[in-house]
């Protein structure tokens, strides 16, 4: 048993040199706030004293994000843009997972798809928001529609190529112990896809954010990226300022979330990764 | 095979667990049949260990592959307890080369050995005491909620050996199990693998080129001679007492067995 241990103590040893030759951790934490603080103040000192009416100070700019909170109106467009986010995000994520476990797994189905699939996938989605708002009109099921194909098809591909790329020894552990149809979709084959399933989810996350924005622009009069535009186009720039700012902070707010239950989900794969990193 | 020794004790008495008989395999390619395995006739009884040992690329995999029903039989037949092997078989565990590749790395070492065992009609309570005592078999017991990659490559294995033992199988077949970790593991897993005979009263089949490793563990060594695979010879292996890494491996009867295997297998190559 000794002789088993021995490599692994070593192991230990050598990756605390070498975590002890990397940045610390609070000074990563620090230039990971620290950034946006400085370009923060440089924003708030270079518009201080600004007369140009389209770069108002920053502190005109914060006043009137704030007097905007107060409004009801203004709550309800956050909530309707995050309501769509969110339902739209987690359709597409249900759907591409489950559409790429079968197109994954089946021959057949992905030989028939495929080519469709990777057609649709080569449009930008934002190029497919007129064609919605043409065929179902300006109500909001057009927008989560909108969302929700933009996500898709990044969750989608990725679930086909995690699902595929499924280890071969793995899938003989599976068959020798014979383990049941739902035994090996829920404790084999996803965990396994697991990481490309989560990118695919990140980037979903991305596109579903921008199209979000772009479908509010086109002919809805509800949403952030509507209030904004419209800002815009009446000239009242503070406005539009303050709806940027935010749709900013809610971007970093998502991507920030989701990191967070990537992190959780894939507990293991990351432990794993920066296990492999310090042997 | 007839040819069972009577110096290996009370094991010709001892009923025969795997029965491959006349067993052919045939990979079907477009310039045309070729045959893997030709006519390959043992048998294995209870409690028992037998090595398969043949120059590389004879079809020791493919062999494997088709008794753990992986792969289908072209011809003849293997029965495991009397059942015809053409699909996994539920009496049998296989314990794989790649050790790094055969664990789930998102499942605990404890719900690794535990996967198996899940739609075996056992209580919780059941399933978590046989993981336990399997671990404990193979002197893992600490290592229970840890995750794979956590551990070495023999520590790995152990928790392999251990996930096969917790199924209980009629018969243990073992793929090249030690040889991909250094030689001082490789003993101590070879120790382990003849304790756990010994616990269990398991029967295991090991493929293995490593001729000493084969002497050591069996009571019987199957050569399989050059492509299509054959049995060319069964060896009996005869030694008194329990087997010792250091004094086993010293015999003079050890050295002869070996060079007898040697020459076997170098006339099949």
């Amino acid at each position: 048993m000794t002789t088993i241990q021995k490599p692994l103590r070593s192991r230990t040893r050598q990756a605390r040199r070498q975590r002890a030759a990397r940045s610390p951790r609070w000074l990563l934490i620090g230039a990971e706030v620290g950034l946006p603080v400085i370009l923060i103040a440089a924003w708030w000192f270079a518009s201080a004293g600004s007369t140009n009416i389209f770069f108002p100070p920053l502190q005109t700019i914060l006043a009137r994000l704030w007097q905007l909170t107060q409004t009801s109106e203004f709550l309800i467009d956050i909530g309707s843009s995050l309501g769509n986010l969110v339902a739209s995000f987690v359709i597409a994520c249900l759907l591409g997972v489950l559409l790429g476990l079968a197109l994954g797994t089946s021959r057949f189905l992905s030989w028939l798809l495929e080519p469709v699939i990777h057609f649709f996938r080569a449009i930008p989605p934002v190029a497919l928001v007129p064609i919605f708002v043409s065929l179902l009109g300006f109500e909001n099921e057009t927008r989560i529609l909108s969302i929700t194909v933009a996500a898709l098809f990044p969750v989608l591909i990725s679930t086909i190529d995690g699902v595929r790329a499924n280890d071969e020894t793995l899938d003989m552990v599976s068959r020798v112990y014979r383990l049941t149809w739902s035994e090996r979709l829920f404790e084999v084959v996803l965990p396994a896809a697991a990481p490309r399933i989560l990118s695919g989810m990140q980037v979903g996350l991305i596109a579903a954010f921008v199209v979000m924005i772009a479908s509010e622009m086109l002919g809805s009069s509800t949403g952030l990226g509507a209030k904004t535009l419209l800002a815009q186009q009446t000239f009242t720039i503070a406005d539009m300022w303050a709806g940027i700012l935010l749709l900013g902070i809610f971007g970093y707010l998502a991507t920030f979330l989701f990191e967070l239950f990537r992190r959780r989900v894939l507990r293991w794969y990351i432990a794993a990764q920066q296990q492999e990193r310090q042997l | 095979m007839t040819s069972t020794p009577s110096t290996a004790g009370h094991s010709d008495e001892r009923p025969v667990r795997l029965d491959v008989s006349g067993l052919k395999k045939t990979y079907t390619t477009k310039k045309g049949d070729v045959p893997v395995i030709d006519d390959l006739t043992f048998d294995l009884r209870q409690g028992e260990i037998a090595c398969i040992v043949g120059p590389s690329g004879t079809g020791k995999t493919t062999l494997l592959k088709c008794l753990a029903g992986l792969q289908p039989i072209t011809s003849g037949q293997a029965t495991i307890d009397g059942h015809v092997i053409d699909g996994p078989p539920e009496e049998l565990a296989l314990v794989f080369q790649e050790y790094t590749r055969s664990l789930m790395p998102w499942l605990s070492v404890e719900r690794n050995v535990e996967l198996p065992l899940r739609h075996l009609s056992l209580s919780a309570e059941e399933r978590r005491q046989r993981a336990a005592s399997s671990l404990e078999a193979v002197g893992m017991a600490e290592a229970a909620s840890k995750y794979p990659w956590q551990l070495s490559g023999g520590m790995q294995q152990r928790v392999a050996i251990a996930r096969a033992v917790a199924y209980r199988p009629g018969v243990l077949i073992m793929d090249e199990p030690f040889a991909s970790v250094d030689a001082q593991t490789r003993f101590e897993l070879e120790d382990l693998c003849l304790r756990i005979r010994e616990q269990f009263d398991m029967t295991i089949l090991v493929v293995t080129h490593d001729i000493d490793e084969s002497v050591y563990l069996s009571n019987r060594v199957i050569v399989l001679g050059q492509r299509p695979a054959k049995v060319t010879d069964v060896i009996p292996i005869d030694f008194d007492g329990p087997r010792d890494q250091l004094t086993t491996r010293a015999l003079p009867r050890f050295a002869q067995l070996r060079s007898e295997i040697f020459e076997l297998i170098r006339k099949a190559g």
